[in-house]
C-alpha cells in the first residue's frame, strides 16, 4: 500500500510538471500553424485559459449557485426567496456563532495588531531582533489542526484534589504560583472563546510583527529624531508619529486579519468542534452541510459569510485602482 | 489564499527599500526592555516546547505530571510515542498522502499562474483590466461560497476522493493570488529585456521559459512557499472532498480525527503532531528569507 502510494507520489511529481510545460509548448507551435495575422488574437487566450477556467470553475460559478441554493428548499426543487435566512437568523445556536465571529473579529484583529505592534517596536531596539522575530513567527508555519491541538494541551484541566498535579501549562501557573482553583479554559463559558481566540493569535502575532517592522525600517529615523530633540518622550513619538506612519500597514494587515476571523473554522473544529458555545459561521456552515445534509440553510450561511466580506473586498479593489492609478 | 498579502508592489522593489535600511538604533541602557521582550518570547515558545517535550515522555507520566518535570530526575525519555503513531495510527501513510496532496496543489497553480500572469503583464487582449479586477475582488471572497456545488460536481464528475479533485481545487482557490502577485512581478520586469529579446528571434515561449521564470525566482519561490504550507496545512477542503476516506486523508485530517479518538492520550497526540509539524519546519527555517519577503511584499508601502 505504502509502495503503491510513493509510486503515485513520485509519479505526480515528475508527470504533473511535464503536462503543464507540454501544454504550453503544444498550443504555442498550433498557434504558429495559424496565420501570423491571427496569432496576436489568440496567443493570450491560450496563456490566460487555464487560469480563466479554474478561477470560474472553483470561485464564480460555484459562488454564484451557492446564491441561488440558498433561495431553495433543501431537496432544491422550489423557490422560496428569502427563507432560509430568516429560518437560520432565527435560530438561537447561529446567533451564538455570529456573535463569536464578532468576538474574533474584535480581539483576534485586534489583539494580533496590538501584539505585532508591540513587538515589532520592541524588536527593533535590540541586537538580537533577528532571533525573536523567527522565533514569533515560527507558529506561522505549523497547521491549525496542530496548533489547536498545542493549545488543548495547554489548556488542560485536572481537578484540584490532593496527589493531582495539573498537566496543562496555563492552570499549572494558575493554580501553583497564582493559588487560584483551576479552570476548564476550553469549557468554562466564561473564558472558552478567548481561550480559541488566543490559540489563533499566538499563531498570526508572527505575521503582523513581521511585515509591521518592515514598515518601521521604512520610517525615517529623522522624524523620529526631530521630535525627541523638540523634548517628545518615547511614548509620545510612538503615538504620535510611528503609528500614524504605520497606519497604512496596520489597516493592510488588519483586512487580512479580518477575511481570517469570519473564515475561523480549524482551530474550533480540533479544540471543541463548535461545543460549549464556541461554535463561528464557518464551522456551523460546515456542519449544516455534513452533520445536518441541510445544503439549503449552509449555503445561507456561506452567503451570510460573504456578505461580511463585501467591505474588505471593496476596500481591495479601492486601493488596488489606486495603486495602478499611480503605477 | 490563508494568506492574503492584499495588494502587492513589486517584490523587487521592497527588497532594495528593505537593504536600504537606516543604521539600527543599538539602544543598551533599557533592561525592561529586554526583560520584557524575552519574557514575551518564552511565552511565545512555551507551547511548542511543551508538545516537544512531552512527545518524547512516556504515556503514564504525560496524563499525571507536567511536561516541566521532564527535566528533572528521573530523566525519562522515550522514542515508543512516535514508533506507536507512525505504525498503528495511519499516520505515515497520511504523511505520503499530504506530500501527494501538496506538492502537486504547489507546482500547478503557481505554472498556471505564471501563465496567466505573463500573459496579464505583457500581452495585450481585451478585457485585460476588467478580468484581472475580477481576480483581486476573488482575493476576499471566502472559499467556504465554493463548497456545496464543488462537493455536488465533484460527485458527478467522480473526482470527490480523488487527489485529481483536491489538486484543481486548491489550485483554484490559490490562482488569485498567485496571479496577482505574479503579474505584478512580471510586469515590473524591464521592457528593453522584452524587445531585445525579442529583436532576437526569441518568441513568447522562449521568453517566458529563458527570461521571465529565470528572473522571478524570487517570487516564485515565495509563492510556493505559501502554496505548500497552505495546502500542507490545510484541513477544510481535505475534509470535504476527500470525504473522511482514511486511504487518501493528509496529515490534518488524520490528526484531528486522532484528537476525537485518542481524546486524553496526550503522549500520542503530541508525538503525532510533531511528525506532522516537522515538514513544514524545516520549509520555513530553510526558506524563512524568501516567505517574509513575500509576504512584506504586499503590505508595506501604502
Amino acid at each position: 500500500m505504502d509502495a503503491q502510494r510513493i509510486t503515485f507520489l513520485v509519479g505526480a511529481v515528475v508527470g504533473v510538471p511535464v503536462v503543464l510545460v507540454l501544454y504550453i509548448v503544444v498550443t504555442d507551435w498550433l498557434i504558429r500553424r495559424l496565420p501570423p495575422a491571427q496569432h496576436g488574437r489568440v496567443r493570450p487566450w491560450l496563456w490566460v485559459g487555464p487560469a480563466l477556467l479554474l478561477v470560474t470553475g472553483f470561485l464564480i460559478y460555484p459562488g454564484i449557485a451557492t446564491a441561488w441554493i440558498s433561495l431553495l428548499t433543501n431537496d432544491g426543487k422550489s423557490f422560496v426567496g428569502f427563507a432560509n435566512f430568516g429560518h437560520v437568523l432565527a435560530d438561537h445556536s447561529v446567533l451564538i456563532a455570529i456573535r463569536n465571529n464578532v468576538l474574533w473579529l474584535v480581539f483576534y484583529t485586534g489583539l494580533v495588531l496590538v501584539f505585532g505592534l508591540i513587538l515589532a517596536v520592541m524588536a527593533d531596539r535590540v541586537p538580537y531582533e533577528g532571533a525573536i522575530k523567527s522565533l514569533i513567527f515560527m507558529p506561522m508555519a505549523i497547521s491549525f489542526v496542530a496548533a489547536g491541538l498545542i493549545w488543548s494541551f495547554m489548556y488542560q484541566y485536572q481537578p484540584n484534589l490532593a496527589g493531582v498535579h495539573q498537566t496543562g501549562t496555563l492552570n499549572a501557573v494558575w493554580v501553583n504560583l497564582l493559588h487560584q482553583q483551576p479552570i476548564a479554559w476550553v469549557i468554562d463559558e466564561r473564558v472558552n472563546n478567548f481561550a480559541l481566540i488566543f490559540a489563533a493569535v499566538w499563531v498570526w502575532t508572527g505575521f503582523s510583527m513581521v511585515i509591521t517592522s518592515a514598515a518601521l525600517k521604512g520610517i525615517p529615523p529623522e522624524l523620529t529624531e526631530a521630535a525627541r530633540v523638540d523634548g517628545a518622550t518615547e511614548l509620545q513619538v510612538f503615538f504620535r508619529i510611528t503609528v500614524p506612519l504605520l497606519a497604512p500597514t496596520l489597516t493592510v494587515i488588519g483586512t487580512t486579519l479580518v477575511i481570517f476571523a469570519l473564515k475561523a473554522f480549524d482551530i474550533i473544529y480540533v479544540m471543541t468542534n463548535g461545543l460549549y458555545n464556541t461554535d463561528v459561521m464557518a464551522r456551523r456552515m460546515y456542519g449544516e452541510m455534513f452533520t445536518s445534509q441541510n445544503y439549503a440553510n449552509s449555503a445561507a450561511i456561506a452567503m451570510l459569510l460573504l456578505l461580511a466580506v463585501v467591505p474588505v473586498l471593496i476596500f481591495n479593489l479601492r486601493r488596488f485602482q489606486f495603486q495602478e492609478a499611480i503605477r | 489564499m490563508s494568506v492574503v498579502p492584499v495588494a502587492a508592489p513589486p517584490i523587487a522593489e521592497t527588497r532594495v527599500v528593505a537593504e536600504a535600511k537606516e543604521p539600527r538604533r543599538f539602544t543598551f541602557g533599557s533592561l525592561p526592555l529586554h526583560i520584557a521582550l524575552i519574557l514575551l518570547t518564552v511565552i511565545w515558545i512555551v507551547p511548542t516546547l511543551g508538545l516537544l517535550v512531552s512527545s518524547f515522555r512516556p504515556g503514564f507520566l504525560v496524563n499525571r505530571t507536567g511536561w516541566w518535570t521532564a527535566f528533572s530526575p528521573p530523566f525519562q525519555f522515550t522514542l515508543q510515542n512516535y514508533s506507536d503513531v507512525l505504525q498503528s495510527n495511519n499516520l505515515f501513510a497520511s504523511f505520503l498522502n499530504s506530500l501527494t496532496i501538496a506538492i502537486p496543489a504547489t507546482v500547478i497553480p503557481i505554472a498556471i499562474a505564471a501563465f496567466a500572469a505573463y500573459a496579464f503583464a505583457w500581452m495585450r487582449f481585451p478585457f485585460r483590466n476588467a478580468l484581472f479586477l475580477l481576480l483581486v475582488g476573488l482575493l476576499a471572497v471566502p472559499l467556504q461560497v465554493t463548497l456545496i456545488p464543488v462537493l455536488s460536481a465533484f460527485k458527478v464528475l467522480q473526482l470527490n476522493g480523488s487527489f485529481l479533485g483536491i489538486w484543481l481545487a486548491h489550485t483554484g482557490y490559490g490562482l488569485p493570488f498567485a496571479i496577482y502577485l505574479l503579474r505584478n512581478f512580471f510586469g515590473s520586469l524591464p521592457n528593453d529585456l522584452f524587445e531585445s529579446a525579442s529583436i532576437d528571434g526569441a518568441g513568447p515561449v522562449t521568453m517566458f521559459f529563458r527570461l521571465v521564470l529565470p528572473l522571478s525566482v524570487p517570487a516564485l519561490a515565495s509563492l510556493a512557499i505559501f502554496q505548500f504550507l497552505w495546502t500542507w496545512n490545510d484541513l477544510l477542503v481535505a475534509l470535504v472532498y476527500l470525504g473522511g476516506d482514511p486511504a487518501v486523508a493528509p496529515m490534518t485530517v488524520t490528526v484531528a480525527n486522532l484528537v476525537g479518538s485518542l481524546g486524553q492520550s496526550y503522549e500520542l497526540l503530541t508525538a503525532a503532531a510533531f511528525v506532522s509539524m516537522a515538514l513544514p519546519l524545516v520549509v520555513f527555517l530553510a526558506m524563512q528569507r524568501y516567505f517574509v519577503r513575500g509576504m512584506t511584499a504586499g503590505a508595506v508601502k501604502g
